[in-house]
């Protein structure tokens, strides 16, 4: 059976297709038709953000806090640009989501129309994949494909440009399970390399893991995988401030947040340990610093599941091409059915000196009885917060890096904050997408003066949708 | 098309010295690029290799599979060894790319080229161009009284070696295609 529909049917009944339930959007002429059929459908909110750029980042924190991609609705032109901001900003921090944009009319386009911009030329480099939709009959199956680009392989914002006419005119539907992708990424990892990462855990005496956002994008499976690793193994992680709450702040093997900002201990055992597993961190560099000096000692291991991320800054001996989740599973099972072997007398003399790093105690701050330091109020928040259903958003600066040391994640996807672009004005409309998809949870945006300045209209949403 | 060109050694001196130390050895290799012949397709290739600072020797496409909707870019490129690796990753990335070899890694291929020259004059040097152009198997496809089109096709450093002959001899204009290339042997 084919179904014969406009357009901007096909937008709503894709999404519905795809199990959306938000869509975060600023209406304008080129998205009218599309705007007229979410009108008349319950089954998918429309959330009037007062900014494209904060309908954006609302749909990044929805998405990394669910897991599921986020979806934005924007106009041609100058909604289209105000988009850019944002989709760079999931692009450099691999968060899925799905941008649609109006366009002009097809018969109109390139001739300087109303606002008109060439939207897929200027989002190109800021998108994993961008589409012009030409024709209403390709308008769904793109749809589709879009969702399955923003969420498989290194996660990534896309963006559909759909012209007025293409919106307004019929065509057939193509349902979602009739399409096959020829964008299928590996998410296994070699086996033979995974066997090599094993034999080096097995003799390492200092080995340390250096988790990053990869975990994360690998979904609640990886976390648990690499927390039952962490546990088994008796190794000391460390992790990149995108994968904060991967492993929890409590437990016992945690170094804390390394690199620029991060712990003394974190930092000292990454520059003295003699195996690096990095699992889903791209060697960014407030991590690396000075190239040459940086953990000079190791044998460095990679798992990553973009062949661009791996030897991209430093050299690795051992690259794993795969998913966190599915490599973390076979290296697991390797490792057990060769005997659960580590080198536990090295490992103790390794967390003596780690444990010696920890006297410094290097977040050691001197509290005032006149002013609030921020890392009391922060201490306090947390002493406050920490037992409560939390999601913490936050803006750029260094307010971001007091909460990533002074605040304790236990799980994943509790950590919403711009680390790759450094976007300020990030946390607030982010802290937004948070709360509609998680209405009961208590949202907390940790903001610096001048970043929350930046998209401070989002009051405007917060308001009118009685956030929180 | 030019390359960033940022001065090796500016930053040493910093505490965040953050250029990569891999090899600094340059090396030129030959890539084939199968893409999904799309709009923006090119545009995507082109802004990568722009956006990331690589270079580019020479670049040709075509579409070769009708049917299948495949064209194939033939992109001539140089850079560390580090370099090449990533513009391999970052082209596999690419979601409309189907297929990336590094034609100069996987083992020999053939590589040619196609020129046009135009040469003018008379005389010897009218005489001495035509002779050239015979020991270099290049085709005359228009002339005048004053002037001849040379056709060529070769590796590229034959017609390199071609122009440099033709320069004193009148060379006025020349249209290059670009390397299109294909790995030797049945794979
Ligand atoms: C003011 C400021 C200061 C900062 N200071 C610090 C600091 O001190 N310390 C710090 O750590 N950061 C800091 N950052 C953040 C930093 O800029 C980077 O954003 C961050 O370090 C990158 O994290 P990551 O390496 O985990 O990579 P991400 O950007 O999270 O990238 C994820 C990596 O995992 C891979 N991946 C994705 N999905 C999967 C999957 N399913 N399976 C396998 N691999 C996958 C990706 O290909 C990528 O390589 C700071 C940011 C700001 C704004």
């Amino acid at each position: 059976m084919t179904r014969q529909m406009t357009g901007a049917k096909m937008v709503v009944q894709a999404l519905k297709d795809q199990g959306v339930d938000t869509v975060f959007g600023y209406p304008g002429g080129a998205v009218l038709p599309i705007y007229d059929e979410i009108f008349q459908q319950n089954d998918i909110k429309h959330v009037l953000v007062r900014h494209e750029q904060g309908a954006i980042h609302a749909a990044e924190g929805y998405a990394r806090s669910t897991g599921k991609p986020g979806v934005a609705l924007v106009t041609s032109g100058p909604g289209a640009t105000n988009a850019v901001t944002g989709l760079t900003d999931a692009l450099m921090d691999s968060i899925p989501i799905v941008v649609f944009s109006g366009q002009v009319p097809t018969f109109m386009i390139g001739s300087d129309a109303f606002q008109e911009a060439d939207t897929v030329g200027i989002t190109r480099p800021c998108t994993k994949h961008n589409w012009l939709v030409k024709e209403t009959d390709t308008l769904s199956s793109t749809i589709h494909e879009a969702f399955h680009v923003a969420t498989s392989g290194r996660p990534g914002p896309v963006l559909v440009d759909i012209p007025k006419d293409v919106q307004f005119a019929t065509g057939t539907y193509a349902e979602k399970t009739k399409r096959k992708s020829h964008y299928q990424p590996q998410v296994k990892g070699d086996i033979d390399a995974i066997t090599d990462l094993v034999k080096a855990m097995e003799k390492a005496k200092r080995p340390v893991f250096y988790t990053g956002g990869g975990v994360i994008n690998s979904g609640t499976a990886a976390s648990q995988l690499l927390r039952e690793l962490v546990e088994a193994t008796g190794f000391p992680i460390t992790s990149t401030l995108m994968g904060l709450g991967a492993y929890p702040a409590s437990g016992d093997k945690w170094l804390g947040m390394l690199g620029m900002h991060g712990l003394y201990e974190a930092n000292m055992a990454m520059h003295d340990c003699d195996l690096l597993i990095n699992i889903g961190a791209r060697f960014d560099d407030r991590i690396t610093g000075l190239i040459s000096e940086f953990s000079p000692k190791s044998k460095k291991a990679h798992i990553d599941i973009d062949a661009s991320s791996i030897n991209k800054v430093i050299h690795v001996d051992i690259p794993i091409l795969g998913d966190v989740a599915h490599v973390l599973e076979d290296l697991l099972k390797i490792w057990k059915s060769r005997g659960r072997v580590t080198d536990k007398e090295n490992l103790a003399k390794w967390w003596a000196k780690i444990n010696e790093w920890k006297t410094v105690e290097c977040l050691n701050y001197r509290n005032s009885d006149t002013v609030i330091k921020p890392q009391y109020a922060l201490q306090r928040l947390e002493a406050l917060t920490k037992d409560r259903d939390r999601y913490i958003t936050t803006e750029v600066g260094q307010h971001q890096m007091w909460a990533a040391q002074f605040l304790g994640f236990e799980d994943p996807n509790r950590w919403m904050t711009s680390g790759g672009l450094g976007t300020m004005g990030y946390g607030f409309p982010a802290s937004i997408g948070v709360q509609l998809a998680h209405p009961d949870a208590l949202v907390i945006n940790v903001a610096g003066e001048a970043s929350w300045l930046m998209n401070m209209q989002e009051l405007g949403t917060a308001i009118q949708y009685r956030l929180p | 098309m030019s390359a960033l060109r940022i001065k090796k050694g500016s930053t040493s001196h910093s505490a965040y010295n953050l250029r990569p130390n891999f090899s600094e050895e340059v090396e030129r290799h030959t890539l084939a690029v199968l893409v999904e012949n799309e709009p923006g397709v090119l545009a995507r290739v082109i802004g990568l290799f722009s956006g990331r600072g690589y270079n580019i020797e020479s670049l040709t496409v075509a579409e070769v599979d009708h049917e299948g909707h495949l064209s194939r870019i033939t992109i001539v490129t140089t850079g560390t060894p580090q370099v090449i690796a990533q513009i391999r990753a970052q082209l596999g990335r690419i979601v409309s790319v189907r297929d990336v070899h590094d034609l100069t890694a996987e083992g020999p291929a053939v590589e040619r080229e196609l020129a046009l020259l135009k040469v003018a004059g008379t005389g010897d040097a009218r005489i001495e161009a035509l002779r050239l152009a015979e020991i270099f198997r290049a085709n005359v496809v228009d002339s005048t009284l004053e002037s001849f089109v040379f056709e060529i096709t070769g590796p590229s450093d034959k017609i390199d070696a071609f122009a440099e002959l033709m320069r004193p001899l009148g060379l006025l204009e020349t249209a290059r295609t670009g390397v299109a290339a294909l790995s030797r042997g049945t794979e």
